[in-house]
Order: structure tokens, then C-alpha cells, then sequence
């Protein structure tokens, strides 16, 4: 089958099989954020669990999905673990450029309709979640990358709103 | 390729024929298109009979005294006694509503007559199989009305479980059902629901979406007080829906949209609204859009409708047979286990790989299906997932398309094989 091996990368379908961080956290301390899929109706839960010093102490993933949905999220979840909001917004960032969203529709208070650069900025791995680039290739498909992230964005939002 | 197996009476090679989009090919593959639940193909006649309208009549309707406006208002005005007549409706000249699509249909009647009828202390009756259309409605104008609204529940094969209907129905004004579901395929006992729904005192709109363009419907035989369904689904464009009632309710009820076409005056202190059925239809009607419908309910009629419920029930049953012999426990179908029970719609789970990703394997074999929610999220939580994937099946389809479907599955299953 042509294609579908961009899509479906060896590493995004044992993150599926084998989903990192899956799981629930006690709230409070922990945030908890519902995302949904309209589309497919994918529903995903992020809990977070913020320190003082704004650094992800500890974060779990529940819901279903499909396999890009849910690898995206286990990827995510190892990624930010021990990272601090700023360093989780510039990786968001770098992972939506590789989605090719533009920084306006990253958040709704964008101020630039402008291309992200396409050069990682220092400092920012990606990692395993490399391995999401085919997912380009399925326009259809990008939604399902993108729900953890915007999950755990509005989950940093209401996690400092709280403090 | 070999020859699709004839299961019934009708000529399906035949048909197929007819429709130029399913003559192409879709990554050098012949396309199989399982998606009719959601929108069907268009006939050549459907096309040509719009392009006609847009070649030699094309006027704005109910206004002009040229040939053209009158050709035009004439073509309109017989395809609403066309579609009436396919319906079984008794008044078709004044109970066919032309709308969008069976979703402002059902807005129509929740906003027109709902907002008239519904208040605190009355209850509206919804079953677990609906669809968003026939539920956000009737939230939209719980929020401001305060009725309460009750849920017929369903028994695990997906049927509706009517045995705490009196008890439902205690208080309820009205109730929205659907004739056919669309995930499950599940037929509902209408005629049975609205008798007694009558002896209780409450009325029946009826999403019959999936039921006009697959079965024999008789509308006054059925007894329902409102119906609704798309012109996209059967066979006919998009655009244009039908909303029918009888006659002494939608004379009743308040206007819906405004505009022009809907009044018999206005005035600068008010306006006093038109006669059916242009009290509900404002603004420019989408004429071409009406015309094609005209030409798809001609063409479902010279099939037969009966012929066309044959063939549905013969190839879901064939489906059914073949994808569970080659796939066993592996795939689970939802709904009635029984073909003569369900429309021609299945949905499928199979073990272990998620609908997305099924549909997305199925789609690399040229198999068009759907996954995902169907907009049907309360029936999906009933159901215990998140989503399906869904094949649905229509007069064009062959067992050709049915093999095709099942070696895709076959192949999303090595494919995603742990």
C-alpha cells in the first residue's frame, strides 16, 4: 500500500500500542482538560499536574482515539514531562510548524499571519515526534496530531489561571 | 474484475451506468463508493435536468410574466406535486415545504411550531438513535422554552426498547424520531409509535432522511404529522430538502424565515404572511436544485422503490454473511442482526484498529466509507465507542463493491496486526 507507510510509521504505531503516560492524575493538584475531534469524534483528556516553578511535574492521557491521535499524545506526554511552559510553547510551536499550521491559527490571540520558520529554534528536539511529518501527506488527518496539543494548551491555560 | 453475482431483481450494471462519477477510477482502482447514508451519486438525468433549467429557463419563480418565469414556476411547481405524490402525501400542492435540507426542515418545525406549542410542565419525546439535526433543535429551544425532554431508550441490538413508552409519553407534546437510523440502519415501528403517541395526545415529526430514498413511503398511511429528508441522499443534489406536515398544523403555525415570497402584504405597521406553502418559504428557493429533485424521484420510480428495497436487503445480507464469515468475532456490526429489520447501512468496529485508521487503509483501495461519530454522539455513548466506520449501501452498489470492501478490511487487519 503506497503511502500509508509515511502515515504510519513503525514508531507512531508502538506509541499506539503502547501509549506512554496513559493514565489519570488526582484533581486538584492535577488540571483536568477535555479535547474533542468534531470530526471524528475523538475525545482525549489531559491531566497536568503544574509545579510552582511552572514546570510539568507529572502529566496523564485519557480518552480514545485513532493511532495518530493517541501517538501524538504519548509522544507529547514523554516529550513535556520535567519541561517548563516556555519550553512546552516553543516545542508546540515547532511541532505545529512541522504540521504546517501557521502561527495565527496556532491560538486565537495570534497576532501574525506569518509562516513559522522552518529551522528549529535552539534548544527545541522533536524527537519521536519526527515521526508525525507523513501526516502532511493526509491533510484530513492533521486534526488528529493536533488535539493533545491543543488540549494541553488549554490545560496550561487553565493551570496557571488557577494559581 | 468478475461480474458483479446478480442477487435480485434489480439491474444494477444497468444503473451504474448512469451515474459518470462512479466511472472513474480513484488511485487506478474502479471507486467503490459505500457512502450513500451520507450523500449519494447523481444519475445523469439529475444533472442534465439542472442544466437544462440553467440552459433554457432560468428566471426567478412566482414573479415574471415571460415565458421563461412561467416555464420556470411551472417546473417548480410540479416537482413539489412530484415529490408530494412519492411521499404519499394527501395535499402535496400545499403540505411540501421546500427547504435547505431535512436539518432546517426539522429547525423549522422546532422553531415554528415548538415555540408556539412548548412551554414548562411539557415534555418532547427524542429516541437514542437520533440524529444531531432531530436533537440540537429541540435543546436550542428547551433553553428558552424550559419543556423537558425524555429519551426512548434502545435494547443492545439497537432496536427501540418501547417498554416504558406509556409512561414516556405521559405529558409529551411531541415526538421526534427517525424513521431509519443512519449508523445502525435500525427501521423504527412508526406506524405503531404513532398511534399511540396520538392516543396519547402528542404529535410525531418524523426524520425520514434515510427512509425516502430507500423504501415505499406513504405518509398518510404512516399517520406522522411532520417529515423531513434531503433531497442529497436520494439521488437528487444538494441544497434542497423537503419539510412535509399536514396541512391544518402548518396553516397554524407561526412563519419561520422572512423575507420575500413569504408574504401576502406588508405594510409599514407589519406584514400579514402568505398561504402554503410560500408562508414558509422565503427568498429565492433554489430552483435548479427542485428541478433535479423532480428528475431523481422519477428516476427512483422507474426503478421501483420496491425493486430498490429488494436489492438494499439483498446485498446488506450479503454483506453481512460474507464479512462475517471471513472476519468472525474479529468484526462486530452494529444493530439489528437481522437484514429485513436494518436499512442498508452497516457500521463496523473491528478488533483492535480504530475507524480513522480503518477508513484510511480503505481508502488506499479506492473504498469509500465513513468514519467517525455520524453526528449521532448520544447513540455512539449507547453504543460503548467513540466512533464506527461505516459502509452504506444504494441502488448502484454490487457485490463487486461488497468483495472489495471486505479484502481492504482484510488488509487494514495484516496491516495493523500486532
Amino acid at each position: 500500500m503506497p503511502g500509508l507507510e509515511d502515515l504510519y510509521r513503525e514508531i507512531i504505531l508502538d506509541h499506539y500500542r503502547n501509549p506512554r503516560n496513559r493514565g489519570e492524575l488526582e484533581t486538584p493538584p492535577a488540571t483536568r482538560t477535555e479535547g474533542f475531534n468534531p470530526l471524528c469524534g475523538d475525545e482525549i483528556v489531559v491531566y497536568l499536574d503544574l509545579d510552582d516553578a511552572g514546570v510539568v511535574g507529572d502529566i496523564r492521557i485519557g480518552g480514545t482515539g485513532c493511532s495518530i491521535s493517541q501517538s501524538s499524545a504519548s509522544m507529547m506526554s514523554a516529550a513535556v514531562k520535567g519541561k517548563t511552559i516556555s519550553e512546552i510553547e516553543a516545542l508546540t510551536h515547532a511541532f505545529k510548524a512541522m504540521m504546517s499550521i501557521h502561527e495565527s491559527s496556532l491560538d486565537t490571540d495570534g497576532e501574525s499571519g506569518e509562516d513559522l520558520p522552518s529551522e528549529l529554534p535552539e534548544g527545541v528536539k522533536l524527537g519521536d515526534l519526527e515521526a508525525l511529518r507523513g501526516v502532511v501527506k493526509f491533510p484530513v488527518r492533521i486534526k488528529c496530531a493536533t488535539l493533545a496539543w491543543n488540549t494541553l494548551a488549554e490545560g496550561i491555560g487553565q493551570a496557571t489561571a488557577d494559581t | 474484475m468478475s461480474a458483479a453475482t446478480s442477487l435480485d431483481r434489480l439491474d444494477v450494471a444497468r444503473i451504474k451506468a448512469d451515474f459518470p462519477l462512479l466511472q472513474q477510477e480513484i488511485k487506478g482502482l474502479p471507486i467503490r463508493f459505500l457512502d450513500s447514508a451520507a450523500s449519494s451519486q447523481k444519475p445523469q438525468v439529475v444533472i442534465d435536468a439542472m442544466t437544462t433549467y440553467y440552459e433554457t429557463i432560468n428566471a426567478n419563480v412566482h414573479r415574471g410574466v415571460y415565458a421563461i418565469a412561467e416555464a420556470a414556476t411551472n417546473a417548480l411547481e410540479a416537482s413539489r406535486v412530484r415529490v408530494g405524490r412519492f411521499i404519499g402525501a394527501p395535499n402535496p400542492e400545499t403540505e411540501v415545504i421546500f427547504t435547505k435540507n431535512a436539518t432546517e426542515s426539522l429547525n423549522l418545525v422546532a422553531q415554528s411550531w415548538g415555540r408556539a406549542n412548548l412551554g414548562p410542565g411539557d415534555a418532547v419525546l427524542l429516541t437514542q438513535l437520533e440524529h444531531h439535526a432531530n436533537i440540537v433543535p429541540w435543546f436550542q429551544l428547551q433553553a428558552e422554552k424550559g419543556f423537558e425532554i425524555r429519551w426512548i431508550p434502545l435494547t443492545p441490538d439497537a432496536q427501540l426498547d418501547l417498554t416504558d413508552l406509556d409512561t414516556l409519553l405521559d405529558g409529551v407534546k411531541i415526538v421526534a424520531l427517525t424513521a431509519m437510523s443512519n449508523v445502525t440502519g435500525t427501521l423504527t415501528p412508526v406506524q405503531d409509535l404513532t398511534r399511540r403517541a396520538h392516543d396519547a395526545g402528542a404529535l410525531v415529526c418524523l426524520d425520514a432522511c434515510q427512509y425516502v430514498p430507500h423504501l415505499t413511503t406513504d405518509l398518510g398511511d404512516m399517520g406522522v404529522d411532520f417529515a423531513a429528508f434531503s433531497g442529497h441522499k436520494m439521488l437528487g443534489p444538494t441544497g434542497i430538502g423537503v419539510l412535509w406536515g399536514r396541512e391544518e398544523l402548518l396553516d397554524a403555525m407561526p412563519t419561520f424565515l422572512g423575507g420575500g415570497g413569504m408574504i401576502l402584504n406588508v405594510t409599514l405597521d407589519g406584514f400579514v404572511p402568505a398561504a402554503l406553502p410560500a408562508k414558509f418559504e422565503a427568498g429565492t428557493p433554489p430552483i435548479a436544485e427542485i428541478i433535479g429533485l423532480h428528475a431523481a424521484v422519477d428516476y427512483l420510480d422507474g426503478l421501483g422503490m420496491d425493486l430498490v428495497r429488494e436489492h438494499e436487503v439483498s446485498i446488506t445480507a450479503y454483506a453481512m454473511r460474507s464479512l462475517t464469515e471471513r472476519f468472525g468475532d474479529a468484526l462486530t456490526i452494529h444493530g439489528p442482526a437481522e437484514p429485513a429489520m436494518r436499512g442498508g447501512v452497516l457500521s463496523m468496529a473491528m478488533d483492535g484498529i480504530h475507524p480513522h485508521d480503518l477508513s484510511q487503509v480503505l481508502d488506499e483501495h479506492a473504498v469509500c466509507v465513513r468514519p467517525g461519530h455520524h453526528c449521532a454522539k448520544p447513540l455512539m455513548k449507547v453504543l460503548g465507542v467513540g466512533a464506527t466506520a461505516r459502509a452504506s449501501f444504494y441502488v448502484y452498489n454490487d457485490t463487486d463493491d461488497v468483495d472489495a470492501l471486505a479484502d481492504a478490511l482484510a488488509d487494514a487487519q495484516s496491516f495493523f496486526t500486532f
